[in-house]
């Protein structure tokens, strides 16, 4: 009899590896998706809607539509999972066993979490693009604009694309620029951390585009609330930065059903997962991918594709009796748009720093790494084709390699594998 | 890394003043790195946080953040920053003989 493969979330990572599972085992396994909805957001298209560069229902598209032949996919809430009988519950009682679970649930937001936030001026001054109707409802405040402060802010780390509050600055100062009243707005980054980004190397030189574009940065402000009637953030220890338009990130959480879910996830709802194999702490047949794991790497979708390597082949030895592989080395990559039709390309993983150099061939590129260059701007323009085309799908992109490449050995400064914060 | 004298024993510390070495951390080296860094006496509320932190990163091999804290230390988040002035995590850590809380990216 097929075994049976449960996948729950069919965004980035679980379409990936529902699509890929499907071409390599065929009819040995019976592969069923679970999503609450059929609408599979490509979410590195959010940060442009805000700026008229994205249309809202052209980054959207169905789940189903995105699976393989032959894949069983339901649309239904998950209640829990329950680890030790290998059963999941869906909201309405029905339970799904199966021989391995794939959790790809993502991190979901938790604006009410922060005091204030959803509360007067939500939607009206203080606004957040993470989500398709956050950043639709700023798109319009934006057309509305003409002068004042604009903070852009997060509340907490960890968060999805991390880089991502960074490059929607950027973008504002492009996009005020271009309408002519620059010079009317105080363009101000407040963030938790002590620096422009969590990464020395690339906090240095993301601090000193900041500079060059006029942004003004707050750093180690702990956002405790939003007064969005009196246009005031306030930290935890009595500081305040005002504000007429308000962008911000709420803190995020894992999936609702893993804290339902006994001995599954930690505190904020991530699930505690080996670093090298993707399996999950609580069972020998979960493994876990994607932004729902509590790994020390970029909560993003390249962070996913290269996890999808090590997940598919861990699942599969698994099935067959045999030992994982420890293979995942925390690779992530990211385009950062830095405006003007500029972008830069980092890439790191666990112990390794963003470098400069040339990604996918070092020396060579194409893309330039930790550089600004229209090359990768256009890069990050074309990777919605790659998304929709080879990355959903399952397939290799040409030329990029699952493990970061190393680069010149000298160049290598270590850095110890640290926790979330 | 260099090594530093905590009430009266030696101990290896980062640039920061991080202890290296979590097992040459004892109570009175923790009311030390407190007194230097502007909290004269440790109450019970600091050594609730301070005892949480530490037992956390043993068990898991992960410093908690504010956010854990907040909701799993006993002491609201609003209190910490009272106790331990501007970032509770990393001072409450560096108290606690742990490494930096390190931003997870």
């Amino acid at each position: 009899m097929a075994q049976r493969i449960v996948i729950l979330g069919a965004g980035t990572g679980g379409s990936l590896a529902a699509n890929r599972l499907r071409r390599e085992c065929g009819d040995d396994a019976e592969i069923v998706v679970v999503d609450r909805d059929d609408d599979h957001v490509y979410q590195p298209g959010l940060l442009f809607v805000p700026f008229g560069l994205a249309d809202p229902a052209a980054i959207v598209r169905s789940r189903a539509g995105q699976l393989r032949p032959g894949i069983d996919f339901r649309i239904a809430d998950v209640d829990r999972v329950d680890a030790e009988r290998s059963v999941v519950v869906l909201g309405d009682g029905t339970e799904l066993p199966y021989d391995v679970l794939v959790i790809a649930t993502g991190a979901e937001l938790l604006p009410e979490e922060t005091e204030g936030m959803t509360g007067p001026g939500w939607g009206d001054s203080v606004f957040t693009f993470y989500t398709l109707a956050g950043a639709t409802g700023l798109r319009d405040a934006l057309r509305r604009f003409r002068s004042g402060r604009l903070v852009v802010n997060f509340v907490d780390l960890p968060i999805k694309c991390p880089v991502a509050p960074l490059e929607f600055c950027f973008l504002a100062d492009w996009y005020l620029h271009k309408h002519g009243i620059r010079d009317q707005v105080d363009l101000r980054f407040v963030t938790p951390l002590d620096a422009a980004f969590t990464k020395p190397a690339a906090s240095a030189h993301l601090a000193g585009l900041l500079e060059q574009k006029g942004i003004a940065i707050e750093t180690e402000f702990a956002t405790g609330e939003i007064d969005g009637a009196g246009g005031r953030l306030v930290s935890w220890d009595e500081r305040e930065v005002g504000f007429d338009l308000l962008v911000t990130v709420p803190p995020h959480g894992g999936a609702a059903f893993v804290a339902r879910s006994a001995g599954l996830g930690d505190d904020l709802g991530f699930i505690p997962t080996d670093p090298a194999t993707l399996q999950a702490a609580a069972a020998p047949n979960i493994f876990v991918l994607g932004d729902a794991t509590n790994l020390p790497t970029s909560k993003a979708g390249s962070v996913a594709h290269f996890e999808g390597e090590t997940l598919i082949q861990n699942v599969r030895r698994f099935l067959a009796g045999k030992p994982l592989e420890a293979t995942f080395d925390g690779h992530a990559n990211c385009f950062v748009e830095t405006g003007f039709g500029r972008a830069l390309l980092i890439d790191f993983n666990y112990d390794q720093e963003p470098l400069p150099g040339h990604f996918p061939i070092p020396g060579i590129g194409p893309l330039p790494l930790l550089r600004e260059a229209r090359r990768n701007h256009f890069g990050k323009l074309m990777f919605q084709w790659v998304y929709w085309h080879l990355l959903v799908p399952g397939r290799a992109l040409p030329g990029i390699s699952a493990q970061m490449r190393p680069r010149r050995a000298g160049a290598v400064k270590p850095n110890h594998r640290g926790a979330p914060a | 890394m260099s090594t530093m004298t905590l009430a009266g024993s030696p101990v290896d510390v980062d640039a920061e003043g991080f202890l290296e070495e979590p097992a040459q951390w004892s109570r009175d080296v923790g009311a030390d790195i407190a007194a230097r860094n502007g909290i004269a006496t440790l109450t019970d509320r600091h050594w609730l946080v301070v005892d949480y932190m530490r037992r956390t990163y043993l068990e898991t091999g992960a410093a908690p953040s504010i956010r854990t804290l907040g909701k799993a230390s006993g002491v609201p988040i609003k209190e910490l920053y009272g106790l331990f002035p501007k970032g509770p995590a990393k001072l409450a850590a560096k108290i606690a003989g742990i490494p930096k809380p390190r931003g997870c990216i």
